[in-house]
């Protein structure tokens, strides 16, 4: 019988190829608390990871508080504008050096506990009764090298991403052309700049990460997971005179009842090391009212053949796996945050593109809350069918989740591939980059 | 009935799940909002909400509920407001506005969700009868991570 290896062993190479098959991956992946142990410390550690945006800590000192891989974070400003992710620990007992989400710390962490002190790169400043550590191993310990930064930080165009180990590929290397994603959402500004702004909506879900991470590249469920939703819409809607104008809660919702023939045209692509676009012809964003004074902007700005590429381009989903969602248009990412093998935080953040209307972060904004709140009635069906899914796959003899649909053998090959859009091989490309991480710091 | 007694009534409709007679306490223009950052949001500030809706979209989430593939509702979440006392802020005979702290519970099944807050009621006066321009709930943590929250606190 096939079982995940337990935490306190040595993972081995031959456990997580027979985990992860070409066309199904086994239960263990969303149901071992061993696994998901070994997982913190073996994948995340070795992918990057999205950290923030560069918009929330405009000003030197200021920071904000993240958790990656199980381990606190803290991303801050440094006094020469250039940013550092730090770990949010005082080198003394372990005490948060802040505990807020977000701040300023001034010119330097203290910490609250014995007021240890370190500089925002943070290096070691000073320690009370610093006498009486003179003829001590302090100074040559791990205890005396300050708070640690990390090596392998990367801002791209102001989305800020961390690996914690060092090893394994580049940040260029490890996301290759899905970068188009965030340059498609960052051009739609004529400005070339982002904000984030408006707040995040934070939603607790008692599922595996990974259920949420495939469903964002599942075409086939929303007719029939959001048929309540959908289904209530256009009845209130079909009442309405073909002269209303459509508002634009209605104008986000109703599509979401779009059949399988629509989802499969739209396309999907895959990435090396688990990334994808989906909607790479059309998407349900499609269809948003047009604003032609917004588009003469753009085409002033990065000229008229870039400007079409943006606006013709409105993918439903572009994934950096395994952390970070993009939509281009409305423009809205969501982040996951791993917290356990049965529970994922996901958050979903809006962006103001500078020098575009009011409009397209109001699209944003509402977007956000109509799908993404704790409150959204698009999101209950989707927490409750995840949520059932994490105690259902424990049932039968059945211990595999099939990810058949369109399995090619030549896929296998790797590399980035153009497919259907209800082609499973959105979902079977991250776990096989799953896999490849989970052994990539393991001896061959 | 006072406007005090009409904020009691508004939540038993809840708690009830008479939600269609509940549609009904709203003026056209009336708006429920659950700002994001609770009470310290300004009204009009360019910031998110956990749900800002006018009748349309209630009528939708309405709609939804009475649905049977409303798959989140299988088993139904059930709730309980418990509210304190309400203050009136303002009351000229035909618009009135109250502050009513509260302790909502939503369940579903095993799960229990506690909020609360304060909300705020704007109040206008239709014929004899009052109903809600505005209902605004201020929680505690808004912006915390929740899970679903399905019903309306």
């Amino acid at each position: 019988m096939t079982s995940a290896p337990r935490s306190t062993e040595r993972l081995c190479r031959a456990d997580i190829a027979r985990l992860v098959q070409p066309d199904r991956v086994h239960r263990d992946l969303y149901l071992s608390e061993d696994l998901f142990r070994l997982e913190q410390r073996h994948f995340f550690a070795n992918t990057w990871n999205y950290v923030g945006h560069a918009s929330q800590v405009p000003n030197p000192g200021d920071y904000l508080t993240v958790t990656i891989a199980g381990r606190p974070l803290v991303l801050v400003r440094q006094a020469d504008g250039s940013l550092r992710v730090l770990n949010n620990r005082c080198a003394h007992k372990g005490t948060q050096l802040v505990s807020d989400g977000s701040g300023n710390a001034g010119r330097i962490f203290r910490c609250p506990y014995h007021a240890w002190t370190y500089r925002l790169d943070g290096s070691p400043l000073g320690v009370p009764l610093r006498e009486a550590y003179e003829r001590t191993a302090l100074k040559d310990s791990e205890s005396g090298q300050g708070m640690g930064a990390l090596r392998q930080v990367a801002v791209y165009r102001d989305f800020v991403f961390a690996k914690l180990n060092d090893g394994g590929p580049d940040f260029h290397a490890y996301f290759g052309d899905v970068l188009a994603a965030l340059d498609n959402l960052v051009d739609r500004s004529p400005l070339g700049r982002l904000r984030i702004e408006g707040g995040v909506l934070r939603t607790t879900i008692h599922c595996n990460w990974k259920i949420y991470l495939e469903n964002i590249n599942d075409t086939v469920h929303p007719i029939s997971t959001h048929e309540s939703a959908t289904h209530a819409a256009r009845s209130l809607w079909q009442d309405q005179g073909a002269d209303v104008p459509k508002p634009m809660a209605m104008e986000q919702i109703l599509p979401f009842a779009a059949g399988h023939d629509f989802f499969d045209r739209m396309g999907g692509r895959v990435y090396p090391h688990g990334h994808s676009m989906l909607g790479t012809h059309f998407s349900i964003h499609s269809g948003y009212a047009q604003l032609p004074e917004y588009e003469a902007a753009l085409r002033a700005a990065h000229g008229a053949a870039r400007a079409e590429e943006i606006l013709q381009r409105a993918p439903q989903n572009s994934v950096c796996y395994p952390s970070l969602s993009v939509k281009g248009s409305p423009q809205a990412i969501r982040v996951i945050r791993p917290l356990a093998a049965d529970r994922t935080v996901v958050e979903a953040w809006s962006l103001r593109a500078e020098g575009a209307p009011d409009l397209l972060f109001e699209r944003s904004m509402t977007y956000n809350r109509l799908i993404f709140s704790p409150m959204s009635v698009v999101a209950h069906d989707d927490l409750a069918l995840f949520e059932s899914i994490q105690q259902g796959l424990r049932g039968g003899t059945n211990e595999w989740v099939s990810l058949h649909r369109d399995y090619d053998a030549s896929e296998l090959d790797g590399g980035v591939r153009d497919v259907n859009g209800t082609n499973e091989l959105l979902m079977r490309n991250q776990f096989r980059a799953w896999a490849a991480f989970m052994i990539s710091d393991l001896p061959a | 009935m006072t406007p005090a007694d009409f904020v009691v009534h508004e939540a038993r409709l809840l708690d009830e799940r008479r939600h269609d007679e509940w549609l009904a306490l709203f003026a056209d223009d009336g708006r429920y909002w659950v700002p994001l950052q609770g009470a310290a949001q300004a009204e009009g500030a360019p910031h998110n909400a956990l749900a800002d809706e006018d009748l349309l979209l209630l009528k939708l989430r309405v709609e939804r509920l009475k649905s049977p593939r409303a798959h989140s509702q299988h088993p139904p979440s059930r709730c309980q407001h418990v509210l304190q006392a309400s203050t009136i802020t303002l009351d000229d005979g035909t618009r009135c506005e109250l502050r009513t702290p509260f302790v909502y519970v939503e369940s579903r099944g095993e799960r229990q969700l506690l909020l609360a807050g304060s909300c705020l009621h704007r109040l206008v006066k239709a014929g004899s009868a009052w109903r809600i321009r505005l209902k605004r709930v201020d929680l505690l943590e808004a912006d915390a991570a929740w899970p679903a929250i399905q019903l309306f606190p």
